[in-house]
């Protein structure tokens, strides 16, 4: 071959590229799309968990809305504050408030105080066994104690506790509502950790009936509503019902009567990790 | 064309049914108190009229259909309100039920002819009646019958398709209503196609039920375009897709109706259920079911009014024996495991199925080998195995890609699979899960 057709061969592909490289520069060029770099810089800094409980569909997306100055650091809940306090330090802004917020189970019927009716040897999953008599447990609205919740968690915070009940680590709990949508019984509620009072049951039943499924039950006995600040608490349905609005006028003497410890007054963590809580069952 | 289509895959589950396919249907002494829930049918619950204390006598109105996809409830027998409370429901759950405390003394004699004469009645006026009257598909699904019977004007019905394949091992009401009440089933027919317009009508039947075949051919009225069609015994025959496949050799597409090939598949029991109503004048306040399996001592074929409690019903067959392990309602490739004796025998219940222990053992889990029997023995040709296997991550809406919404749950899967994988349990799981990703995302 000649020296002729290799050096047009050579000049052909680079005149080629030459213009395709021309092309691609001046298209860099016109088609430009500036972004704030502090985009990238925030979005490094934060967690990428992309948890969503920010609000937004991910640390991405919640890193443009900082720079956008649409939310605060502080609205992520996964950093902790020295994190939140950086992130707020390069963007020159104020960290913001958020209100701690935590998973909270609305069931404490635990397999020493609810009754199991039946014996549920199905697939091991909360999921398969909702469709399966509940799971064999008397009260078709409590928890069923397979983990499903603990399973959909990202960040180890929900752990099964002895007697079957998924603990809600209180520090590890970022609010992302993952639990609240794997538990097929609808029994998790994402709540500020300040907000002490909660009726741990969802049972519609009233009276004996129900304190024959489980004895943590709330019987609708209504003496909560009395110890309460009026307006606070009311029944409906077979269920002591707080108005979360009036928070503020919740006070522990609310629990004092209760037969059946379904009310309580939470201080961190809901439930024991270890121990059984068959002793507090009956205060 | 007819009857010359079988429907491909589809598994060979022993029968069981000797128990009770010679066994005539009896009727049973009223409980002493019956259990009305206000959701015994596909559609939205009914709404209750009636107050605790209230006198209510057999065939009245308790509970009121609540638009038109719904269906009323009636008492069962005469007695007194003794409740309106949440009760265990055969679907896992709790519902709303009435419940009734039957009075003893009663002779149990309802009021006259609540439900009207049929003849000179127009089609629309037909389906007012059947819906008033409370009946609904007795094949398990409940769907209510009124709302089969006006199909849209867009898909004219020409063909209505007698379900008696009752494919589901140990059940036998079917098989027992086309032996003893053949004229029954036929009359229902005449009802049906009244209210449709239409002339035509094909019983098909497994052939594993020769003298029911026998029975309807013998009674076939002259002036009736019926003909009752043997069917190869292969579950799940009684599937209205499959049925209809086995004997017109259309497939209905996914996602529609039959009434989308111009079909009305009814199961024979609720055929004769429809004839039964405008008999007596009585609405649907009793069904026939099958009591089985060798966990319970007696087993039978019997009347019991709606809302008998499953445990009244069992020691009517004599009880459970020492080693009944599970109550099923329904058939075992279906059926529900239930958790209490307190079940009601709803509308839906074909039923009641007790097993032993040595029948419900506790297999592990294995997992998939990828063996692909699953494959061959879906009726629907879905791939059990990746849904499965999609079903344990919850990923639910690859699944809803990979066709979940045509499962019917028929446990052909879960049938064959060496690794005791419970496929369809998990389907069952993926539908519900995927509604209420669904929900939670709107």
């Amino acid at each position: 071959m000649s020296t002729a057709a290799l050096l047009a061969a050579v000049a052909i592909l680079g005149g080629v590229a030459l213009v395709f490289a021309t092309f691609i520069a001046l298209a860099d060029r016109k088609l430009k799309v500036w972004e704030d770099p502090r985009i990238d810089a925030v979005s490094g800094m934060l967690p990428a968990a992309n948890c969503a409980a920010c609000g937004y569909a991910g640390c991405r997306a919640f890193a443009e809305a900082l720079v956008g100055a649409r939310t605060q650091p502080a609205a992520c809940t996964v950093m902790n504050d020295d994190a939140i306090q950086d992130v707020a330090d390069y963007l020159g802004v104020a960290a913001g408030e958020a209100v701690k917020r935590v998973a909270r189970l609305l069931c404490a019927g635990g397999v020493d105080v609810a009754m199991q009716q039946a014996e549920y040897r199905g697939y091991p999953t909360c999921a398969a066994a909702a469709a399966v008599a509940s799971g064999g447990k008397g009260c078709t609205w409590g928890c069923l104690g397979l983990g499903d919740c603990a399973d959909a968690c990202d960040f180890d915070a929900i752990v099964m506790n002895a007697v079957g009940l998924p603990v809600v680590i209180p520090e590890k709990c970022t609010a992302c509502g993952d639990c609240v949508t794997a538990c097929p019984k609808d029994l998790f509620t994402i709540m500020p950790l300040d907000h002490h009072l909660l009726v741990q049951c969802k049972s519609l039943l009233a009276g004996e009936e129900v304190e024959a499924l489980c004895r943590v039950a709330c019987n609708a006995c209504g003496r909560c509503v009395q110890d309460a600040a009026p307006g606070l608490i009311h029944m409906e349905d077979g269920l002591a019902v707080i108005d979360y609005s009036k928070i503020e006028l919740a006070d522990p003497k609310a629990t004092s009567r209760c037969p059946t410890a379904a009310i309580v007054w939470l201080e961190g963590i809901q439930f024991p990790l270890e121990r059984s809580l068959a002793g507090s069952a009956r205060a | 064309m007819i009857g010359r289509n079988g429907f491909r895959h589809g598994v060979h589950p022993p029968e069981r049914k000797e128990l009770t396919s010679a066994v005539p249907i009896r009727r049973m002494p009223f409980p002493d108190e019956v259990v009305l829930p206000v959701r015994q049918h596909t559609g939205k619950p009914a709404r209750i009229i009636v107050r605790r204390g209230e006198r209510v006598e057999r065939g009245d109105t308790l509970a009121l259909a609540d638009g038109f996809i719904s269906s009323p409830v009636h008492a069962s027998a005469s007695g007194t309100v003794a409740d309106i409370d949440w009760w265990p429901h055969p679907d896992g759950t709790s519902a709303l039920a009435i419940r009734i405390a039957v009075d003893r003394y009663s002779p149990q004699v309802p009021r006259p002819r609540l439900v009207p004469a049929w003849n000179g009645l127009a089609p629309a006026e037909v389906v007012r009646a059947v819906q008033e009257a409370g009946v609904v598909g007795l094949g398990g699904a409940a769907f209510p019958t009124h709302v089969k019977l006006a199909p849209p004007k867009d898909q004219p019905v020409e063909l209505i398709l007698v379900n008696g394949a009752e494919c589901e091992p140990y059940l036998t009401t079917d098989h027992r209503i086309m032996v003893e009440y053949p004229q029954r089933v036929h009359f229902g027919i005449r009802i049906m196609m009244h209210a449709l317009g239409v002339q035509r009508a094909v019983i098909g039947v497994e052939k594993n039920k020769p003298d029911a075949i026998e029975r309807l051919r013998e009674t076939k009225p002259a002036d009736l375009d019926v003909s009752v069609l043997p069917l190869r015994v292969k579950y799940p025959q009684g599937a209205e897709k499959m049925l209809i496949r086995s004997v017109l050799g259309r497939e209905v597409p996914s996602g529609k109706l039959p009434s989308s090939v111009g079909v009305v598949v009814q199961n024979a029991g609720s055929v004769a259920c429809l004839a039964e109503v405008f008999e007596t004048g009585l609405p649907l306040v009793e069904r026939i079911v099958t009591v089985t399996g060798e966990g319970v001592r007696r087993p039978a074929n019997l009347i019991v009014p709606v809302g008998t409690k499953v445990g009244d019903a069992i020691r009517y067959c004599g009880g459970l024996t020492e080693d009944a392990a599970e109550i099923v309602f329904g058939g075992p490739m279906m059926g529900i495991s239930q958790a209490t004796l307190d079940t009601p025998i709803v509308k839906g219940t074909t039923g009641v199925l007790v097993l032993t222990r040595a029948q419900v053992p506790s297999r592990r889990v294995y997992p998939c080998i990828h063996c692909g029997r699953c494959l061959d023995a879906c009726p629907v040709f879905l791939n059990p195995a990746l849904l499965g296997q999609l079903a344990r991550k919850g990923r639910y809406r690859e699944m809803e890609a990979a066709h979940l919404a045509d499962c019917m749950l028929c446990a052909s899967c879960s049938y064959v699979c060496p690794s005791n994988i419970p496929l369809a349990q998990l389907f069952q799981a993926a539908k519900v899960g995927l509604r209420r990703q669904k929900a939670s995302a709107a």
